[in-house]
Parts: structure tokens; sequence; C-alpha cells
């Protein structure tokens, strides 16, 4: 068989072929054109890659298995031999239960599909592998049908083939129409009056050229191919599960903008993103790339189980890799061997293995990489540096602090325990007072509370309060608070005096758990609260210095309120209030392992103790109060510091997790065997010298010579985003399921040519461009509409909506708001209020941006992956949460509705009639003529012109009755109204150019 | 055979029959891409509404119901307080759950932590002729006992409530899949010419973690986006974008409308585009949406009477509101109505919150019931009521965790069998273990009372065809009457 080329793998299907099955005599039949799609659609389920499915002993989809003996004994298929092959007795059956496929699969071959087979089997079964899995080798061009035609290769597979079929392709598209696709397809935007007329004038072979080198150059260029690209490796900014958090990751979508914009070899891009942070190089440009490895959805729900979504975002990254590099549903082989195509469940589990190192939180919010600019790089060092020298101060113990130490340890506090008058609580709990003067709280256990402790004392100059939380056996897990975990969360300790609150110098606690700092108590935030549940069942107090010394002579009222407002049950169980007379300072509540040393006394402590109650005093000792205040000064430039720097997600590598083959997918199934990074085994092998392979492995590999999909599976994207269809329509399966190319050839020489050009995508794109197929016009006649309904031969251009994003971008640059520029963070434009509503931890207010962002590309707009941007959803954009290599293009209610309502769009009318009274000249005809001239690049014809004549006078009249209206109108947007202008007429002219902003035309690809 | 996405399809078959003298050989090309396109066809060139009826032609089976108002608890009800009652746990409470039944089981929040029997906090009651068994927490509800047939026996494979919810309604935890809705308007389209076909209403209760719901959950995945649901709101725009700017008043809109189709009519005669045309009709269908949403919405017509057998006020945005509203959005032939409620989350103070949940949710429900009864619905009605999963038998605290291996629903209206109860779970309702019903399940059922064969209801996408049901799924005839 010859495999040389894979012109003989995948002849062009006949355009007739869909229509009727060939017939029994007549042209040779070819397996992958004509056999193996009946053999994948209704054998392979039983009859193909999966082991495990397989009956009979018959495995159609490799050479060897459907030639070889079945396990009844006999012959699926004996070459040349209709009558000995099983295959086809049991297809021609008209016994019900032996026929195949069975009746239970629901499927049924057609009689000349039978007969076909049959047809195939006398011609002597010739076998040919699938045509996605040969390596791609370049086909001769074909020489022109016609001289005339300037000599670019693709014309030629077309034309060829065109010609064969005779059929005549379309002429060329007039050069308005040309000019506009070119631009659109190019940079999204359209071109502007001035290229159109310059085009016009001259649209010669050497103009367009010279256009195309002018628009490929444009940054707006790398704008337009990132979006595509963004779509197959689902950039989002929002982590996609549950509570769908804030990530940061923008600069990674920089980073495809620039790579477009600079050409990056797609080697090179693939490598990067792949394995940016192994290259030794590694810069940071390369690991804001790596970054491609952490693009899949993650999850922060409590009560989400680590194993398992490791194994999702395990299996999340093998679909996205093998989709958008192979064009393979490998992430179908994740429960057992794929059904279709020969990748194993041992494939599946070999391609997460190469990812198993990258550093991630299984459940939680990923931690971000800083990525300073060398400015802020330096200020940083510097504030380290002094960092460093101060806390070598701190741990630095001198003979004024010993000395100064052992004074310390003779102090000790009185407390006095507060006998409370009263004892309220606000939600119905029982306050009861113990023997030791405690309180305990029973009863009702409200979301809320606060207790209320009146203490009646003749104590004066009071300088400090204590509270103590104390466990109690009849608290849950002994207490002291009530929640289930016996913790407490305590938000303000409010004391009031004659009707006076109390000002607190500081509050010291013997402990705090994490994040809930004693200072919480005195912040005056309800919000924030401090709790202790790493010591539940142990005592811990609270220690209050007070601003002013509190009694006098005469009884002095002390009014404790002890608010508990964290809506969590998480209420004081048991507590007990003192009050001291000592001196300022007050000594501070000191932590409970320090308490031990203290009561050791001085003579008895040994060595080590002593050492940590040095370090513990150096925290506190007034003598070192002024290095801890500088401490705290660089510690919160730090950290202002690196709020300010942009972060990102990237990847770091560690030591890879156990991959081990689930069983059925089931992640609590550890019985498997682990599975090595490895690439599937049927495709070409990976070379790495006995060393475990890597991502950079595994990027080589994609990118080497040998490997047969990935330069197809490229090329036939960008062929899809030029012609509006691939050359394999199932840009996202070149597997046996998926379609065969049109022109096999053509897709396998603009494969080589792009491979052998270095990956030079704007070189590709340039190749294509130019051609006489892609210049063509796009009208249907009737007979390309009869016999070429799909327009499978490129007879024509075709004609498509624009993308949610380029139809945005649109209305702005036709109104003049667009804002030119490159990058930064995600931005938001209108939404409606609460569409985010049903986010929750936390919960987000959308607010719109206020500035020039609110006009900035559509490839800007933040991403949140479970709540999409209404506006652009409604045409179509994905939420990214999977890999999309092709958006449908629906055509919907909704998206009319967002054309005439959505305020942007408003917005974009009202600042396009703004120009149209502006800069054109005044009579209305003038004007129509220019809106038509800026949105459509062409004369309005005279009943357009009439028409909108019309809406533009009666309109004004209304809004001249009903001054409201337009003024209710003209706010519409950030963007002020020109307030000089008539604001009827501004109003009236609104309305034309929501007309035209709406119109299909304005929003369709030509 | 080509995979063709029938988005591209769509578009082609316009290309093919807008002018009237299709081929056979053509029909026949399509026909053999997708059977419903004949049919389709057919349509596209008797009217120009461009309404889509649907690929499944003719039905597979007798159709029993014409729409599905599901009632989504969202956060996942105890089972154990609302429709399974376990006096074992009350024998147990406190005391560890038996290993046998826990051992190697996934766990939610409840990782590494003691697994304690927790009593059910609730009694129960026998209600109805049928003697169906509630809780007391469903006075109205149980008033209507006779007409639910009560599923104690459901399954789902995930644990988590953003999976879970993805799970319930595409029948699988990853993403990008459409929605039951969806596939319901792709295989049968809508009866209604003025509003979406599938509709989503949310409202948010008092007691407990509001849990995040996605859009996804509504989503179209990847069939073509004018399946997806239509989340029509309490507050704002009724549906996204529906209303007129400000001074925009209805006449102008309309000279805009008008405008617009008339330069897309002349634009299909010069350039031949089938797209324009169906803008054209897209814009009517929005055009007639800025009146049919806003009179949809406006229950203030609805008489005191019906108000309050809701137990509503008005359109607040409450569950009561939502039912009314569920029951004007059947009448008006829309063929998937999915109201979420979105407070069942009750992993602390279950007592009292389940009650309270349930006191929001309880007159409503047998309103509706009520409702389309007297208004002759109720018979093509199904009315589904249930969250993504049930809870765990163990405490965890004063509540109870998610749990997956065992929860319940309700199931009520055409082809139901009311009065009755199907399936079981163990003494300690955790795991399923009589007729167990899997999510799958449920789906199958689902379309086989519209008369569709879930087998047979594909969509080829990335070379697989396929359905609702992934691989599996029966249809559960114990619970069709």
């Amino acid at each position: 068989m010859g495999f040389s080329c894979a012109l003989a793998s995948s002849p062009e299907r006949p355009l007739q072929a869909s229509v009727s099955p060939l017939s029994t005599k007549g042209p040779e039949i070819l397996f992958n054109r004509d056999i193996r799609p009946i053999f994948s659609e209704h054998c392979y389920a039983c009859h193909g890659p999966d082991k495990n499915k397989r009956k009979a002993g018959l495995r159609l989809d490799q050479e060897e298995g459907a030639f070889g003996k079945l396990e009844s004994g006999g012959f699926a298929i004996v070459r040349g031999d209709p009558g000995a092959s099983k295959l086809l007795q049991l297809t021609k059956t008209l016994n019900e239960d032996d026929r195949m496929p069975p009746a239970k699969s629901g499927k049924r071959l057609t009689q000349a599909q039978v007969t076909l087979l049959g047809n195939w089997v006398a011609q002597g079964a010739p076998w040919q592998s699938h045509w996605a899995y040969l390596p791609a080798e370049r086909p001769h061009p074909k020489p022109f049908p016609s001289a005339a035609i300037p000599s670019n290769p693709i014309d030629g597979f077309i034309l060829s083939r065109l010609a064969r079929e005779r059929v005549k392709p379309n002429a060329e598209a007039d050069p308005v129409t040309l000019v506009r696709r070119l631009a659109f397809d190019l940079t999204g935007l359209r071109p502007s009056p001035q290229v159109v007329a310059e085009f016009s004038a001259d649209h010669s072979v050497a103009a367009y050229g010279r256009l195309v080198d002018r628009l490929l150059a444009s940054p707006r260029y790398g704008e337009r191919m990132a979006l595509h690209w963004l779509d197959l490796v689902r950039y989002g900014d929002t982590e996609g599960y549950h509570g769908d958090q804030h990530r940061n990751i923008y600069l990674f979508r920089d980073y495809v903008i620039r790579a477009f914009n600079e050409n990056k070899p797609f080697d090179r891009f693939t490598l990067e993103q792949l394995a940016g942070d192994l290259l030794p190089e590694a810069a940071l440009e390369h690991k804001v790339a790596s970054g491609y490895n952490r693009l899949l959805m993650t999850t922060q729900e409590g009560g989400s189980q680590p194993k398992e979504y490791l194994a999702k975002y395990s299996a999340d990254r093998v679909r996205n890799v093998s989709a958008v590099w192979l064009g393979s549903t490998l992430g179908c082989a994740e429960c057992h061997d794929h059904k279709y195509d020969p990748f194993s469940a041992k494939d599946f589990y070999s391609m997460a293995a190469f990812f198993a190192d990258v550093k991630e939180t299984a459940v939680g919010s990923q931690e971000s990489f800083l990525i300073p600019t060398p400015v802020e790089k330096e200020k940083w060092d510097e504030l380290e540096r002094q960092k460093t020298i101060l806390q070598k101060q701190i741990d630095t113990q001198t003979s004024e602090l010993d000395a100064s130490l052992v004074n310390w340890q003779l102090i000790s506090t009185d407390w006095i325990i507060l006998k409370p008058a009263v004892m309220t609580s606000k939600q119905g709990a029982q306050l009861r007072l113990l023997e030791d003067g405690s309180i305990l709280a029973t009863g009702t256990n409200a979301y809320k509370e606060t207790y209320t402790i009146t203490v009646q004392t003749r104590l004066q100059g009071i300088t400090g309060f204590r509270l103590e939380v104390m466990p109690e056996p009849s608290l849950p897990k002994s207490g002291p608070g009530r929640g289930d975990d016996g913790n407490l969360l305590l938000a303000e300790f409010e004391l009031a005096v004659a009707g006076k609150t109390v000002e607190w110098l500081e509050a010291s606690a013997s402990h705090s758990q994490d994040k809930q700092p004693s200072a919480n108590l005195i912040d005056k935030k309800l919000d924030t609260a401090w709790g202790i549940l790493e010591q539940v069942g142990q005592t811990n107090e609270v220690v209050f210095e007070t601003k002013e010394d509190i009694g006098s002579t005469a009884e002095t009222t002390l009014t404790f309120n002890l608010h508990q407002d964290q809506n969590a049950h998480m209420n004081l169980g048991r507590f007990r209030l003192a009050a001291t007379i000592e001196q300022r300072p007050v000594a501070k509540a000191v932590p409970k392992e320090i308490l031990p040393i203290l009561a050791a006394g001085q003579a008895e402590q040994s060595q080590k103790q002593r050492e940590d109650l040095a370090k513990y005093f150096r925290t506190q000792s007034p003598i070192l109060e002024p290095v801890r205040t500088n401490m705290a000064a660089v510690q919160k430039k730090i950290d202002e510091l690196k709020g300010k720097i942009v972060k990102t997600l990237i990847s770091e590598s560690t030591k890879p997790r156990v991959m081990r083959i689930l069983p059925r997918g089931n992640w609590l199934d550890e019985s498997g065997p682990e599975a090595l990074p490895d690439v599937p085994s049927f495709l070409a092998r990976l070379e790495t010298g006995g060393k475990p392979a890597t991502r950079m492995d595994l990027a080589k590999w994609l990118i080497s010579p040998e490997n047969p999909l990935v330069a197809r599976v490229f090329v036939n994207r960008i062929w899809n985003l030029f012609f509006g269809q691939g050359l394999v329509k199932s840009l996202a399966d070149f597997g046996s399921q998926g379609a065969a190319p049109s022109h096999p050839e053509l897709l396998d020489w603009l494969a080589c040519e792009f491979r052998d050009s270095g990956w030079n995508l704007k070189s590709l794109i340039k190749q294509m461009v130019l051609s006489t197929t892609y210049r063509q016009s796009s009208e249907e006649t009737t007979r390309l509409r009869q016999i070429d309904p799909y327009n499978m031969l490129l007879g024509r251009q075709a004609r498509f909506r624009f993308d949610a994003e380029t139809l945005r971008d649109n209305a702005l640059a036709i109104s003049g708001l667009l804002t030119e520029r490159i990058g930064g963070p995600s931005v938001k434009p209108y939404q409606p209020a609460g569409y985010w509503a049903l986010l929750n931890f936390p919960k987000r207010e959308y607010e719109p941006d206020k500035n020039e962002n609110q006009y900035r590309r559509g490839v800007y707009t933040y991403w949140a992956r479970t709540f999409p941007h209404p506006s652009l959803l409604a045409f179509d954009a994905p939420s990214r949460e999977e890999c999309t290599a092709e958006r449908i293009r629906s055509n919907t209610p909704q998206q009319a509705l967002v054309l005439l309502n959505d305020p942007i769009y408003m917005e974009a009318a009202r600042v396009f009639a703004e120009r149209i009274l502006l800069e054109a000249a005044p009579q209305p005809e003038s004007r129509i003529q220019f809106a038509f001239d800026q949105a459509l690049s062409r004369r309005a014809t005279s009943s357009e012109v009439a028409l909108l004549k019309s809406i533009a006078q009666r309109h004004q009249r209304q809004y001249e009755d009903d001054p409201t209206a337009a003024a209710e109108l003209l706010q519409i947007g950030e963007r002020k109204a020109a307030h000089w202008m008539n604001k009827a007429e501004l109003a009236a002219w609104t309305s034309v150019a929501r007309v035209i902003l709406n119109l299909h035309e304005t929003i369709t690809r030509n | 055979m080509e995979p063709f996405d029938d988005a591209r399809m769509e578009l082609n078959r316009r290309a093919f029959f807008r002018k009237s003298g299709a081929s056979l050989g053509a029909l026949a090309l399509a026909s053999t891409l997708n059977p419903g396109l004949i049919n389709a066809a057919s349509r596209a060139q008797g009217t120009t509404s461009d309404a889509w009826t649907g690929v499944v032609k003719p039905l597979h089976l007798p159709q029993r119901i014409k729409r599905v108002i599901h009632l989504y608890m969202a956060g996942g009800p105890s089972h154990l307080e609302t429709l399974d009652y376990k006096p074992k746990l009350a024998e147990m409470h406190g005391n560890p759950m038996p290993e046998s039944i826990t051992k190697g089981q996934p766990i939610a929040q409840l990782q590494n932590q003691k697994l304690n029997c927790f009593a059910p906090q609730h009694a129960f009651q026998h209600y109805g002729k049928s003697g169906q068994h509630l809780s007391e927490i469903f006075p109205r509800l149980g008033e209507m006992a006779d007409d639910l047939c009560i599923v104690r026996s459901m399954v789902t494979e995930a644990i988590n409530h953003d999976p879970a919810h993805t799970f319930m309604n595409t029948g699988t935890s990853i993403s990008g899949r459409p929605s039951m809705g969806s596939w319901l308007l792709y295989g049968l389209g809508s009866q209604s010419e003025d509003l979406p076909g599938f509709v989503v209403l949310i409202s948010t209760g008092a007691f407990g973690q509001s849990q995040p719901i996605s859009a996804r959950q509504w989503h179209s995945g990847f069939i073509p986006s004018r399946f997806q649901g239509v989340e029509f709101r309490s507050k704002g725009d009724a549906v996204m974008y529906v209303n007129r700017p400000k001074g925009i008043s209805l006449a102008r809109q309309r000279d805009v409308v008008n405008a617009v189709n008339s330069f897309n009519r002349s634009r299909h005669h010069i350039v031949d585009d089938p797209e324009a045309l169906t803008r054209i009709s897209q814009y009517e269908m929005a055009f007639r949406m800025q009146s049919s949403v806003p009179g949809l919405m406006d229950i203030g017509g609805e008489p005191q009477s019906v108000l309050d057998l809701y137990g509503t006020k008005g359109a607040d945005g409450s569950f009561a509101a939502n039912c009314l509203l569920a029951r004007r959005l059947a009448e008006r032939g829309v063929r998937f109505i999915q109201l979420y409620h979105r407070d069942w989350d009750h992993h602390g103070d279950l007592k009292s919150h389940v009650k309270g949940t349930a006191a929001e949710v309880d007159q409503a429900c047998a309103a509706l019931i009520k409702d389309l009864k007297q208004r002759g619905l109720f018979e093509d009605t199904l009315l589904i009521w249930g969250g993504e999963f049930g809870r765990t038998p163990m405490a965890q605290g004063s509540g109870r965790d998610h749990h997956m291996k065992g929860f319940s629903i309700w199931l009520a209206g055409g082809g139901i069998k009311g009065g009755t109860s199907y399936g079981q779970t163990d003494e300690f309702g955790y795991h399923s273990v009589e007729n167990i019903m899997s999510v799958h399940d449920l789906h199958a059922t689902i379309l086989h009372l519209f008369g569709i064969d879930h087998t047979q209801l594909t969509y080829k996408f990335q070379g697989r065809d396929f359905r609702l049901t992934d691989v599996s799924g029966q249809v559960i005839n114990g619970i069709l009457a």
C-alpha cells in the first residue's frame, strides 16, 4: 500500500458521494473515503478500539483485527471472497436476531451501504490507515487550468478540483467587499473610509498585497487572532466552579496577543505555553506563557474532596491539550478505551501524567505569582534588606533586655472579678451567674446575639479589663463557645460608662485563631471577630487597656455589650469579667505557652525556657518598641508594594503526583497501575533517553516534524477563520468519527508549508488571503447552490455573522468610541443590574468601567465563566469552561434585543449621530450618505435615503414635542452628549444610527 | 456521513429551501443528514415565522405531557426531614453510623470527622386517601398527597453543589453539555410564539447560605444557543435587554425595527442571503417579547383569590410569585419552566432552617397543583420537585452534610401515578436499595412522557452522538400511570 503521501491515503471525496453512495460497479472504492465511515458509525462501538467492549474478537479499526480469525472461527472479511466473508453475511441476513448491527444499537445499514461493503470485499478489500495519523508529506502543486490566474498554489488545488466537477468559481469580489472582508478577517475591524477609497482607486494585485502586509502589521491583528486562541485554551478571568472567584491571569491573554503580533513561530508558541517554565532560560515572559497549564476550572467549594478534584483537573488538561493540538477526543478515554479512535485509557492517564508536576491547590484559592517591573523589583529588594536588618535587631538579646526581663517577671496584675448586676441577651439566650463569677449561656443559641452585662463598682482608677472565656462540660466540645465546634466568634467588646463609650488602647489575647486577631474586638466593626478555634476546651483571656482611668469616688455603672454578629451561632458559652487598677501599662495577656515558664520562677527556668521567654519578651519589651514600629512600617510598605505588583498564575514544577489509571474513571479506586508520562502509543514514540518524560518532552513531540496531527489541525482552523469552514469540517475531531478533508492534498500542502516555513503564521495567512479562492465573491449562483449547497468545493467565499466581540468592536469603531489600547486588566462593559446576583462566596457587585475602558475591544472583556457577559453570550460567545474550536453562529431574538436595547449600542448610536451631524454636510441626504460610508463603505440607495430621512424628520418632530424623552435618550452612556447640539435633532439622528447599527449587513462578514 | 453540526445545517437548509423549487435530491440529502430537516424545511417554506418545532418527527412514542415545571430545590433538601422518614436514626441518635455503611464512601464536609447518626428533626404524617408519608413541615402539600408520586431512591454522581447541579441538569458533571430544557427544545420546539421555550425563574429564601448557581445550568452547551434557557428576573429587566431604553417610545422602536426589517428584506433581494430573512423574523419575535414579557410578569391582573391561593402579594421574586408565573408560562405554551429556590443547604441548625425553607415553598407548590388542575393543565404538565442531592443521615453539628447515595423527589401531573411512592433507602436513609432511580433514569422518564425515546434524541459533537442520558438511563415505568 502506498502511504508515502497523504494523496493515496485520503483522496478527495467526489461531490456526489454523500448524496447517493457509490453504485455497485464503477470507480475504485477507497477504504478511508468510503468504508471507514460506515464501520466507525455502525461497528466501532463493539468492534473498535475499546478492548473491553469488543465482541466476537473482531476489531475493524485496524487491519490485523479486521482480517484476523474470529473467536467463533472463520473470518469477517476474506479478501476478494464475499461469500466467505461473515461480515457480509451478517449485514445482509434477513434474520433480525442475527443481523449486524444489532437492532438494539438503533443503527442500521442502508441497502446501498451493504452493497458497497460487498463490492469493496470483491475488489480485494484494500485497507488504508486513518488519514490523520499518517505523516503529512508535501503534495505537488496542481497545474492551473487557466494561465490567466496568478500562481498561488492554493488555487491550483481548488481550481483543478472545481474544473473536474465542471463548476465555475465565482469572480473576484468587488473592491469594497474585498477590502472590508480583508480588514475584518485580519484585524477584526472595518477599514477606514480612507483605506476603502484608496483601494477602490487602485485594487491591483500589488495594491492588494500591500494592504495585506499593512493589516498583518497592525497591532489589531494580534487581538483578532487571540480571540480564537483564547477560546481554544479556555481563557477566563474566574475559576469556573461554584463561587467562580476571580483569578489573576490577564497577563497570559496579553502574552497571546503579543505572540501573534510578533509572529512568534507556532512551535515556540506551543512550547512556551506547555513548558515555558522549564526552559533553561525561562524569563518572566515564558513563565507567564506557562500559565496555559493553569487555565482550567478550579474550585474553592467547601467539602470538595481533593482527590476527586485533582482527577477532574487531570482530565480537564487532557481534554484541552488533545483538543487544541491533536484535534482529538482523548478525553473520551477517561473511563474506557476510546470507542472510535485508537486511544486507550492508559494513553489518557499517560497524557495526564505529563501535568502531574504542576503545582496547584486541589481545593481552595490558587497562589498567584508576582510579576514586578524592574523598578518595583528594586524597591522590593531594598525593603527586604531593611527588614533583614530590623529582624536581626529583634532577634538579638542584649544585657539591657536581660535586665528589663528580670523586672518584668516580677510584675503581676491583680484582677478583681466583676459581679454582674443585670445580665440580658438580645435574642433570648439564658444567662446564668455561676459561683466563680463566670456567666453561662444556655437556651436559645441564635444566629447572632448581643449580651449586655451591667456591673456596679466602687473601684477607682480602673486601667484595664479582662475577659476570660472558659470551658464548661455542657457546652459543645466543652466550649467555651456555643458553636458546633466549641468555638466562639466575638465581634466587639464594648463598654459604656454613663452613656459614653469607653475608648480602648489595646486588646491583647492569650490566643487568637488564624485571621481572627483580638484587635478585631476593638475595631468598631461588626463583621470582624476574635475566635480561639485551635484551643477549644481551654481557658483563654483578652486584656483590654483603657485610654483613660475609669471610676470615681461614687459608684460607677459599667455596661458591657458583647456583640456576636457572625451569623454563625457561635456565641459565648461561658465567660467572666474582671478589672484592674494596676499602674499603666497594663500587662498584656500572656500566651499560654509562656505561663508555665513564668510559673517556674526565674531560678528554676531551663535554658530553653529562658530563651523562649526572652524571645517572647522581645516582642513586648518597650525597649524594642521603636524597632518593632519600624519593622511594621517596612512590612506595610512591602505589603502595599505587593498589592500593586501584577500577579498571574504560572506553572511551577514540583515533585510529580503519582498518576494511576483509574478503573472506569473512578477516583476512589486506587487499584490501577501507575501511569508514567507518555504520548498515545499508536503515534510516533517519545524518546527521552530513559529519563522520565516532562511537559517539555510533550511540547517537543507535538512540534516535531513527524507529528501528523498538530500542523494539520492548526492550519485547518486558520482556514476556517478565512473561509468560514474548515477543509476538515470537524475542527475538533480528526478521528474516525470526524469529517474527512474536502481537499486532502491542499490540507497536507498547507500543513507542510506551515511547518517548513518555520511555523510562520503570518506567511500562512498571507498565502491564504492572496489566493483567488479567498478573493472570490460570496454570491451563490443557482447552479452552485444546487450542486454544492455546503460549499465543499469552495466555488465561492463564505458569508457569516461576526463573532460577538467583533460585532461590538465594529459598532464602537463606527461611532468613534473605540479605545485602541493593548493589554491590561480585563474590562467591564455595562451589564444588566443584578446579573451576578446568583454568585456567592463572596457576593459581588458588578461595577462597569467608567472611563475609556468601557470602549475597549471585546477581547479584553472580563470573562466570568459562570456568568459570561450576557451581551456577548447572546451572540454565541462561549463560557470558556471547555475548549471551543468553533463557535456556533445562531440567529435569535435575544440578539435583536441586545442590538436594540443594550446601552452600549444606544450610546454608540448616539455618538455616531454626533459624528454624522458634525462631520457631514447638513442636508439629510449628505448625512445619510456619510453614515453609510462610515458603517457600510457604500452609497445608500435612494429608497434607503428616503426611509431614513423620513425617520429622522418624524422623530425630530416627536422629540421637539417631548424634550424630556430626548434628554433621557441622550443621557445613556458614560460619554457625555455634545451639549451644544440641538437635542431633538441629535436624538432623531440617533434613531437613524440605530437602524444602521442593527442592519444584517452591518453585522455580516461578506 | 458528514458530521455537520446542526447549526450549520440549519443555515444551509434555509439556503436550500428558500426558493420553492428545492429538488428532491437535495431534500433527500438533507434528510440523510438529519431526518428532522424535511419537516423543518417544509415549515420554513410554508410560514414566515421560522419557529423551530423540533427534530423528533414523528414522535417515537405517544405523548403524555406537553411541558415540565421543574421545582428545583437548590442546595440539597434533606430527604430525612421532608419525604423519607427513618425511625432508626432517632433510635441511634448520637451513636456512630455503622462503618459497614459509610466505609469507602465519598464524604464532603464531614471528611475526617466522626460520623454519628442524627435523628429526624421533624415528625411525619400520613396524608390523603393514599396515606402518603410526608413531613409535618409540608401541611399544604400534604393536602395534595394523592397527586404526588414520591421517589425515595434517587442517586446522583456528584457530592458538591456545582458539579451536582450540572449533573442534574445535563446528565454529566463536565461543563459544556446541553441542559435538559435545551434538549427538549431541540427535540420538540416550543408552543410559544412570543416567549422563549425554556424559562428559568430564581428565588432566594431566608434560611441559610445561598449557594451560587451558574448560568451553565440552563445553557445549551454545544447545541445552538437558540435552545438555551432564558432567565426571567423579578428585578430590573424581566428578560435582559427586553425593555426599551429611556427616550425610546414604542412607536419609535417600531419605526427602527420596521426600517431594519425593510433594509434586511431588500438586502436579501440583492444578495440572496437567507440569514437576513431569519433575522427579520427574529426582530419581530424580539419586538413581540417587549410586550409579551412584561405582560407575562405583570401578575397584578390576577384576582385576589389566586394571589391568596399561592400566598403571594405580587411579583416580589418569591418562590410563591414564581409558581404563579410558572402557571402563566404554562398557559402560554412554554415547554420547560425551571424554578430554582436556593436555600436548602442546611449544614447547621437544620431543624429550624428546613422548616423555614419548607414553609417558603409548601403553600405555593400545593397551589400550583390546584391551579393547574382547575385550568385543565395538570394532565399534560409534569411537575418535578427535588434538589441536586440529599443530606447525610449523619450529623454535621446541628445539620447534615451533602449526600448522593440516596435522596428523594416527588413528581406529579401528566402520566404520573399519583398517591404512590417508589423505591426505598436503607433503614438509615443512606443508600438507595430498592428500585434505584438515577438522574439518567429520571431524564429518560421525562423524555418518555414527551414521547421521545431517550436513546434516539442525539446530537453529534466531536464525533460522538451525545444524548441527555449519556450512555445509560432507563424509563422508570413504576411511576407511570
